[in-house]
């Protein structure tokens, strides 16, 4: 019998049913999901573009109240989570589990760094007075509003916009950690994961490269163009 | 869900030791997760009806002191008198409780979870725990809702449908945090749908018992798989607008505030999006549901099984594409009203033929009324003249006259009451012996049905009328007006019904709290019907099977030749029925 | 007390109700069948001892009868209709020699502007009015509807006209009316608290009835 097969087998119920798809119940669930997280970036995503398009002024132009450097940096790092995401689930798919556990705390890591350094940007960015409703009265960007460098129309959809999909996002993020850490502590370490039975690691991987992907859409819309 | 098997048991051989608190108030059995659904949603069902007497009260009787008004504070009703600021938050808080705490999880929260597992022949969901998050974040998004009536400044008042910005500036409409609530309440309830769906779908798809293949499914199933896919996908756009619609009242942001950029029309866009998929959601269910149970009271299959699968699922594909029909003259570019007015005239043609479908199920049968039957009929009756009038509403031009007027009011509530929630009394009957191993009294039951009847339609009927006159919706005195002041004798003769209506529902409240007690103790298979729920004791136990049952037909075959008696059930094994080809575990 | 739609007072009326008889027909004799027929079923089938139910699936060929029906009508319907929508609001279906006003929507009354007597919006001449809206009749009115905050909705039943005005954008409609008289203007978009009382009167008027009106007013506006 196959290797993933096996696997497989393993997360069926132990008894008949109308198989509706080869798939186990908890990565279809997580599937599910995935199409109702869709669902939810679509809105918050298709409201910046119908924001930013459909605005009667211009639009400020990237890299001016935005860091690129250090969110460039941080796509690279959740894009190699994403990485080592892959690996841990290829290490218990061959039976490996420390090699998986060693992948998976990379991922966790990796996960946490950028949302620490999300913190930190958006620290930065409030105490040089961008805000969710714009761009704070009497600060540095209120300066260059002043001086034409950023548009004042479109300042206010700006920070509305950037905060929001980019804050949920993060809020992505954070659960996604949270929800490895978990596995992590009370499945992984014990050894609870096994060649048979890695259900765990191949669901929560799912839901990790969807919210990286989610990322790199965001990186480019938002802090690119 | 190796622990779901485990724990399944027969009827003979009980041996539950769950503690009473994780058996009744923390369980993951889909059956009582449907029974608290039940439970909370018809207390919101009352409360959603309790708004409703007031704004008729106001209606029928403007400007004087409504009995028991006295409890209300005298910012919102002084001397028992409704005022204006009061008068909106009413209608608003009506609509938003009926539509998300009431029908919604009566036909969802309630029948999804306590249907499918039975119908399809497992022992619960997929995933039982998250279930019993989707009923407690739901139950925590309508304590927030029902909080909001009572913070100071009131309670939400731009309309259900809460367009931006008389919703998003505390400035424009006068409430505070009552706005907010509302924001953070819908969130919650969008998290309960979506992790209801998650588990419906999933269950469906994987957990079907051997021989239960897609097209034996019943169409009460169909319809609640279909309806999980759409809130799936409805909802997250709903809480996304909620969130957009939260920021901009309390950290500033301004998507929908023109003054600062943003958009009045993206509100409507975003929320009807999600709202119209949200209709499908309030009458598919509903639609499942009176298919099975007509099949059931005519004692033959239903007509045309696989047209009614298909349409159900035409319906659904459609209401993605018709959500502007709700904002013809809202000033979005009339080049989308044609296309819209296209894609709604086209989904009239599936409801169209579901209901000769079921005209074409009581043809030639031998119709049996009891009280789900005669819900169910109704249901037929009422929803086609829903339906009807929708078709006014969906040319575009007959739209402008109409639009905002007492003539949509009547169309949402002829599909809304006389459609979902006709169904809704009668599913509940007739799966009350399932839920309670009870039955509900019949003859009261049958006082309910046609009392309801004849109040709900001199309620409704009438709007149609005042419609075309131009009466405006969420008017609190129509009498400013000089052309609807000749109104007023019909808007008497509405509140009238109205409270009518209202009081004969309590002979359901009180049928069905009494019979819980006091019920005729109801046998296996009362109804006798098809459905696998039916081969299980009257109350289903916990765990529903020890072993899963086989399905050797669809769930229709009444009057079959194969038999004497005029129903088969699906589980009956008969000498000429082989076994079906299980489907294998991989590797095996 | 008028039973129907309300007085006829404007060319849309002609289109419209025509559409909405055509439409109350169609969506009639649906009703007929239905009612009819399920009145008929439950009583023709009711259950009796002895009898036993027709045993069938369905028929495919009445299936495709009652699909094909109402499909052809809702595309003849969908036809139709969008003829008249295009007339009536479409991008290109405001008269060119419209006569303009401007409508500003506020919380919660109307304010009209008329164009004055060079007959132009946004000149010196312009006067603006409370919550009374003159036009005379027999010429295309364009109405230019503005909000100064929320959405609201101009509505007139008797000339079969309405449109939201939403705050941030700049939405012109236009009607004509037909019929001398006083009419109401009413907000049919809840806009607030005082929804319900934001009303106007609507005055149509002869050329020169209004035209007398226009120096008076315009006089008024000047003090």
């Amino acid at each position: 019998m196959t290797h993933a097969a096996a696997t497989v087998d393993q997360m069926q119920p132990p008894y008949p049913a109308e198989r509706g798809l080869d798939v186990y119940n908890k990565k279809l669930g997580m599937w599910v999901f995935l199409a109702s997280e869709v669902m939810f970036f679509a809105a918050l995503i298709g409201t910046y573009v119908i924001l930013r398009f459909g605005a009667t002024g211009e639009w400020a132009r990237p890299g001016i109240v935005l860091n690129i450097k250090i969110t460039a940096f941080n796509t690279f790092l959740l894009i190699c989570s994403s990485v080592s995401m892959v690996k841990a689930y290829a290490a218990i798919q061959d039976g490996d589990p420390k090699k998986m556990r060693f992948w998976l705390l990379m991922t966790i890591l990796g996960g946490a760094t950028f949302v620490g350094i999300q913190i930190y940007e958006y620290m930065h960015l409030v105490e040089h007075g961008f805000v969710p409703s714009g761009v704070r009265e009497g600060s540095e960007l209120a300066a260059l509003v002043a001086n034409g460098t950023l548009p004042a129309a479109t300042m206010g959809l700006y920070g509305s916009t950037f905060f929001t999909m980019t804050g949920f996002h993060g809020f992505h993020v954070t659960c996604g950690v949270i929800s490895m850490a978990y596995l992590y502590f009370t499945k992984a370490l014990p050894g609870k994961y096994s060649k048979q039975d890695y259900g765990g690691i191949e669901t929560v991987g799912l839901y990790w490269h969807f919210v990286d992907l989610v990322w790199i859409i965001l990186f480019t819309i938002v802090y690119l163009i | 869900m190796t622990s779901v098997a485990a724990t399944a048991h027969g009827a003979q051989a009980h041996h539950d030791d769950r503690s009473f608190v994780r058996k009744y108030i923390f369980s993951t059995d889909h059956k009582i997760i449907g029974i608290q659904f039940l439970f909370v949603s018809l207390f919101f069902l009352l409360v959603g009806g309790l708004l409703a007497m007031q704004m008729r009260w106001q209606l029928g009787f403007p400007g004087k002191p409504m009995p028991g008004g006295g409890v209300l504070p005298e910012t919102m009703a002084p001397g028992g008198v409704i005022l204006p600021e009061y008068y909106i938050q009413l209608v608003t808080m009506h609509g938003t409780f009926m539509v998300f705490f009431a029908i919604m999880p009566l036909l969802v929260g309630v029948f999804a979870n306590f249907l499918i597992p039975l119908k399809i022949g497992t022992h619960d969901m997929a995933f039982p725990r998250i279930n019993m998050w989707s009923f407690w974040t739901f139950l925590i998004g309508g304590l927030v809702m029902l909080s909001s009536l009572f913070v100071p400044d009131g309670a939400a008042r731009a309309g259900w449908t809460m367009y931006a910005p008389l919703s998003a500036r505390h400035d424009y409409s006068g409430a505070s945090i009552g706005q907010e609530l509302w924001s953070v309440s819908i969130i919650f309830v969008g998290l309960s749908s979506i992790l209801g769906s998650l588990n419906y779908i999933t269950t469906i798809i994987n957990n079907r018992a051997p021989g239960m293949t897609w097209f034996r499914l019943p169409l009460s199933v169909w319809s609640l798989f279909i309806t999980a896919i759409l809130g799936l996908l409805a909802l997250p756009v709903l809480s996304g607008a909620a969130i957009m619609l939260l920021f901009d009242q309390i950290i500033g942001t301004h998507f929908f505030d023109p003054a600062a950029g943003g958009q009045a029309l993206l509100w409507q866009h975003l929320f009807w999006f999600f709202g119209h998929p949200e209709v499908y959601i309030l009458i598919l269910p509903a639609m499942g549901m009176v298919s099975d149970i007509i099949a059931n009271g005519s004692r033959k299959p239903i007509f045309g099984y696989h047209s009614m699968v298909f349409a159900i699922v035409a319906i659904a594909f459609l209401g993605w594409i018709v959500w502007g029909h709700h904002m013809f003259v809202s000033g979005m570019n009339p080049t989308l009203g044609s296309s819209f007015m296209v894609s709604t005239l086209v989904i009239a043609v599936p409801s169209a033929v579901k209901t000769f479908n079921w005209m074409g199920t009581m043809w030639r049968g031998n119709l049996r009324f009891h009280v789900p039957m005669l819900h169910a009929v109704a249901f037929v009756a009422m929803f086609v003249i829903g339906g009807l009038s929708g078709i006014f509403m969906a040319a575009t031009p007959v739209d402008m006259q109409i639009h905002d007027t007492y003539f949509i009011v009547a169309h949402l509530h002829y599909v809304l009451f006389g459609g979902s929630l006709f169904a809704l009394f009668g599913a509940i009957t007739y799966w009350y012996p399932k839920m309670f191993g009870r039955l509900m009294s019949e003859p009261w039951g049958k006082v309910h049905f046609w009392l309801t009847f004849i109040f709900y339609n001199c309620t409704f009927f009438p709007m149609h009328i005042t419609g075309m006159a131009g009466e405006m919706r969420r008017l609190y005195d129509p009498n400013q007006y000089t052309f609807l002041q000749p109104w007023q004798p019909m808007r008497v003769f509405i509140s009238i019904s109205a409270f009518l209506l209202f009081a004969t529902q309590l002979i359901f409240f009180v049928n069905f709290w009494w019979s819980l007690w006091k019920g005729q103790k109801a046998p296996q298979n009362p109804w006798e019907d098809n459905g696998l729920e039916w081969s299980l004791p009257s109350p289903a136990p916990h765990g529903n099977w020890e072993k899963v049952p086989t399905v050797y037909r669809g769930p229709y075959e009444f009057s079959s030749p194969q038999v004497a008696e005029d129903y088969l059930p699906q589980y009956k094994k008969l000498p000429t029925d082989r076994e079906p080809a299980r489907v294998p575990l991989a590797g095996h | 007390m008028h039973w129907w739609l309300p007085l006829k007072a404007s060319t849309f009326t002609g289109p419209i109700d025509g559409l909405f008889l055509a439409i109350l027909i169609i969506t009639g004799i649906a009703f007929v069948l239905v009612e009819v027929g399920l009145i008929w079923f439950v009583v023709k089938y009711r259950q009796r001892p002895g009898r036993k139910a027709f045993y069938t699936h369905g028929n495919t060929r009445a299936e495709v009868i009652w699909t094909t029906i109402p499909a052809v009508t809702m595309v003849a319907l969908g036809l139709v209709s969008n003829h008249y929508w295009v007339q009536i609001k479409g991008r290109n279906s405001i008269p060119p020699n419209a006569y303009p006003i401007g409508i500003h929507a506020k919380q919660f009354e109307w304010q009209i502007t008329y164009p004055g007597a060079d007959g132009k919006l946004g000149t010196g001449d312009d006067f603006t009015v409370r919550n009374q809206l003159h036009v005379p009749v027999g010429r295309p009115i364009m109405v230019q509807l503005s909000s100064e905050d929320v959405i609201h909705s101009f509505y007139v039943p008797q000339f079969r006209v309405r449109q939201d005005v939403v705050p941030g954008m700049d939405i012109k409609a236009w009607f004509q009316a037909t019929v001398p008289g006083t009419y109401e203007l009413g907000c049919s978009q809840l806009c607030g608290l005082g929804h319900y009382r934001m009303r106007a009167q609507v005055f149509v008027q002869t050329q020169d009835d209004y035209d007398a009106w226009m120096k008076q007013a315009a006089q008024e506006a000047s003090q």
